[in-house]
């Protein structure tokens, strides 16, 4: 299947007119001793062909399961129109509103995103958005270290382990940055520790809230103690559950991050995602990415535009403060549906729904004996428990059954091979919490 | 048009939610103190609404489906259907990316695993490399990746003294951004001003001990391709270089050119340009990095690896390498439509899609360069780069012609890139246009060029037949008006 327009006819006379006679005229440029060695591909498939090709593929994943898995990642139900709305084709074939009279839609909707971001984590200025949660880290510390001058990261031991990994990767390239990381452990942030950690060489401290482990956390005392120091402060948090806590905003955190996900994007097997990145009006000149701002046009009619380029790629090149060029439009715009569908009340209700279950699966799982739910502080929608044998050999049993009980941390930290983090949204039902409960029961 | 904000009805509900089951406390147990003092202000709108606002939004928008999109150096391509149809499977979209970690968990995965390592395999044999990894989320993340790449193999190699990345002038803008985000310096090598090529002369002369690596862009942001690619890898070589190629424009030679064919190290490739992926108003792309194999033991982690009966794991058993780059495996819903893309057209149509991208962009660049200047008069690979400079003296720029274009129903090409040429217009037309649409876009052109000698001042005011007209950028940097503020502020 090919979607060329040209027939053969009209590719003649367009040679013709380029004064060449085949195709092969074209590329005269390349060198014989340059052309392709092999070029080993599949005869083309037409689009019936290809649609039966893939959908066995997608057949060969499993899609029946009861699944508990998080970690930074949740199911969430989406109303049927994000997909109506973000698949018009004016919008997901379309690029960069670097051309604003023609691209007022991306533009406005990418103004009202950032609104919608600043109101939900009460921060001053949201970017158009990012690659993914993870990334957004690495971004953010970028900030804070542009915005400090100084060279030492913090991590708290609850921010999640793998957001860790991609920040450490970046960073082997930068030997002139440090980073302390607080050694995790469930429940909240580790007080004593971070403050013996905060130096005079330290730019940033980061956390999470809730943190990897599930627990609900008020940082205040912690930002206080850093901006004594003139320490920033990244918080990185669950979108759905800014709808109860208390947002980075009111704990005047500098930058507010997450993972854009759980606001109407698919688990899609790991992306494309959504980072969110929004901080206080002093730092908007170190932010990277995209911003759109409200202006007026010639004629003093209000329109919206691309603003403050000079801090992007293309034009400071080497000067850049970020080389990101492509971000997560078309995710931000799912994100803006999804908010506008859910509204102030819609959020608010899903996120206690997405707790009261799983207050109710803490509560169901205390009964099963041997099992341990981790819980000195609040948690929101995910908690940790303690099971009397390796979570590993749990999971591996109750897959087979098409239950997945969680997510086993032995894989990010040896010393909780008995530790599970569970998850529930609003997607699992009593029904599939007790059937969870009475499986664990059989197997422990 | 309102913001949707403004569009708000206190009561109003656009979800409808389950209810909790009987036996579930709705209570909350969280302690006020950890609670936010009042709701997030999102917008209280009905379902209705919601269609409504953004069915309008999108009429303010332009997208290939639209119309002519001949924005050079983003190959604005037609997006198949198809692809979005695959895409939202639910065995594909879906699927947690933590399941194939967990213990048994590769088995409830395994189309989707074995959709990773067929692309990657594809991929290898269109670019003539030996090994690729989809992990990058966009171009400017894989050159970022490259770069790490190159950097740990000169660590590896304990080549401290190796921190500088020669880039071309013409290079894309993403690429020195790239550069120093992995801790090099770089310098700009100049263009031969009779090829539109790097000047290799020049090269020669600032390459030494220090030069990490070189970052080419072939065919090049003017359109040209550069046929001593093979002696500037040489060169590089010579000098414990390594080579990195920006496929960015991967579109021009598909089954003409295989950059691993001339022992570039490292590549990435952009599937939002070359295979056919959406651009979604500016994102999310993919851009896969492939490898010779040098590098191959640097790829980040994890890694798909095929087992001997043929079932698919991922592999994390990797101690050289660079580490994570993203936190799963990649734009996994884009590279999916890519994969669909590159199955659809098999062999025969990727080798045409790239000629006739390549005659489309000939075809227009003949027909235009008698009314504008044409910088670099030769051949062009798919697309090629005008300049204004004739028009300038009458006052029409670069940018009065990319408005009168939108006022005759085109999207306008990209303008005052690349850097090298004065008053730059790229025009980047694509395979899947027909002559119908290149003829009619020749016709505007040529108006254009007319009325620029004859009433200039109506190509200044261009465009008036949009929505709005140019917007004021001066007081959007100035107003910076990001959000719109509560009431109560």
């Amino acid at each position: 299947m090919s979607y060329i327009s040209n027939t053969a006819n009209q590719s003649q006379e367009m040679l013709a007119a380029c004064g060449l006679s085949a195709m092969e005229d074209l590329f005269q440029d390349i060198p014989a001793r340059l052309k392709p060695q092999s070029f080993n591909l599949p005869e083309a498939m037409s689009e019936l062909e290809v649609h039966r090709h893939l959908k066995r593929m997608a057949g060969k994943n499993a899609t029946n399961l009861t699944c508990f898995l998080g970690g930074g990642y949740y199911e969430h139900f989406i109303p049927a129109a994000v997909d109506a709305a973000t698949m018009r084709s004016e919008f997901y074939t379309a690029y960069t509103p670097y051309q604003p009279e023609i691209s007022q839609g991306t533009l406005q909707a990418v103004y009202e995103y950032q609104t919608q971001v600043c109101r939900l984590t009460s921060m001053d200025v949201s970017n158009a958005s990012l690659y993914d949660g993870s990334t957004a880290l690495y971004e953010a510390c970028q900030m804070a270290l542009n915005a400090t001058g100084r060279a030492r990261i913090i991590v708290d031991g609850g921010v999640n382990p793998i957001y860790c990994k991609i920040l450490e990767s970046y960073m082997a390239n930068h030997a002139e940055i440090k980073l302390t990381k607080i050694p995790a452990a469930p429940g909240q942030a580790q007080r004593d520790k971070i403050k013996a950690a905060l130096c005079d060489e330290t730019a940033v401290l980061v956390l999470q809230n809730p943190n990897f482990f599930g627990t609900v956390d008020d940082h205040s005392d912690l930002v206080e103690k850093c901006h004594k120091r003139s320490v920033l402060v990244i918080q990185l948090v669950y979108p759905i559950a800014m709808a109860l806590l208390k947002t980075p905003g009111e704990l005047g955190v500098d930058i507010a991050i997450g993972e854009g996900q759980s606001l109407g994007i698919p688990l899609s097997f790991g992306g494309p995602y959504l980072g969110f990145l929004a901080a206080t009006k002093n730092l908007v000149r170190k932010m990277p990415g995209r911003l759109v701002g409200r202006t007026v046009d010639r004629n003093g009619k209000e329109c919206f535009v691309l603003t403050l380029q000079a801090r992007e790629q293309h034009i400071r090149r080497d000067k850049a403060i970020s080389n990101i060029c492509t971000n997560q439009a078309l995710c931000a715009l799912r994100a803006h549906v999804y908010m506008s569908l859910m509204g102030r009340e819609g959020l608010r209700e899903l996120a206690g729904i997405c707790h009261a279950r799983a207050e109710f699966a803490k509560e169901r799982f205390k009964q099963i004996p041997g099992v341990l739910v981790l819980e000195n502080a609040p948690t929101f929608n995910e908690f940790t428990l303690q099971l009397p044998k390796k979570a590993d050999a749990v999971v591996g049993e109750l897959v087979q059954r098409g239950i997945v009980p969680g997510l086993p941390l032995g894989r990010f930290y040896p010393e909780m091979e008995n530790y599970l983090l569970v998850a529930v949204t609003e997607m699992r039902t009593k029904a599939e919490i007790c059937k969870l409960a009475e499986s664990l029961e059989s197997v422990l | 048009m309102k913001i949707i904000f403004d569009k708000s009805i206190q009561g109003r509900r656009g979800a409808t939610l389950p209810q909790l089951e009987p036996g579930i406390d709705a209570q909350l147990k969280i302690d006020k103190r950890y609670l936010r003092a009042q709701p997030a202000e999102l917008p209280e709108l009905s379902e209705l609404d919601v269609m409504r606002h953004f069915t309008e939004l999108s009429n303010r928008n332009f997208g290939v489906d639209s119309g002519f999109y001949p924005l050079g150096s983003c190959t604005m391509k037609y997006n198949p259907k198809i692809c979005e149809k695959v895409a939202a499977l639910e065995g594909f979209a879906g699927l947690h990316p933590f399941l194939p970690q967990l213990p048994q968990g590769s088995q409830l995965t395994q189309g989707a695993l074995e959709v990773i390592y067929e692309l990657e395999t594809l991929l290898c044999e269109i670019s003539g490399m030996a090994a690729c990894t989809l992990q990058p989320l966009a171009g400017a993340h894989g050159e970022l990746c490259g770069m790490s790449l190159i950097a740990a193999y000169h660590r590896g190699r304990g080549n401290t003294d190796k921190k500088e990345i020669l880039i071309p002038d013409e290079a894309h803008g993403t690429n020195p951004a790239s550069a120093v985000g992995v801790g090099f310096v770089t310098k700009p090598v100049p263009t031969d001003p009779k090829t539109g090529r790097l000047d290799i002369t020049a090269l020669k002369g600032m390459i030494n001990d220090h030069t990490a690596g070189i970052m080419l862009t072939n065919p090049n942001t003017l359109g040209i391709f550069n046929s001593e690619i093979d002696q500037v890898v040489e060169l590089a070589h010579s000098h414990g270089a390594l080579v990195y190629y920006d496929g960015a424009n991967l579109n021009a030679v598909l089954g003409a050119f295989r950059p691993g064919d001339a022992d570039i190290d490292v590549m990435h490739i952009n599937l939002h340009k070359t295979f056919a992926t959406p651009h979604g108003c500016g994102g999310p792309g993919s851009g896969p990095v492939c490898v010779r194999e040098n590098l191959v033991e640097y790829l980040p982690i994890s890694r798909v690896v095929k087992k001997q009966d043929n079932t698919f794991a991922l592999d994390y058993n990797q101690p050289k390498s660079i580490g994570y780059t993203a936190p799963f495996y990649g734009s996994f819903l884009v590279y999916l439509k890519a994969y669909v893309y590159i199955l659809s057209l098999g062999k025969q149509g990727l080798i045409e899609a790239s000629q006739h991208a390549v005659l489309n962009a000939n075809y227009l660049m003949n027909m235009l360069k008698g009314d504008y200047e044409l910088p670099y008069d030769r051949r062009c690979m798919h697309e090629f780069v005008l300049s204004a400079s004739k028009q300038a003296k009458q006052g029409v720029h670069a940018l009065d012609i990319a408005k009168a274009l939108i006022d005759r129903g085109f999207h306008p090409p990209t303008v005052y890139f690349p850097l090298i040429v004065k008053e730059a217009i790229m025009i980047e037309p694509t395979e899947t246009e027909s002559k119908e649409t290149l003829d009619a876009f020749i016709q505007a052109m040529k108006e254009i060029a007319a009325a620029a000698q004859s009433d200039p001042k109506s190509l200044n005011a261009a465009p008036v037949n949009t929505r709005i007209s140019r917007p004021d950028e001066v007081q959007a940097a100035r107003g910076m008006d990001f959000n719109l503020g509560l009431q109560n502020e």
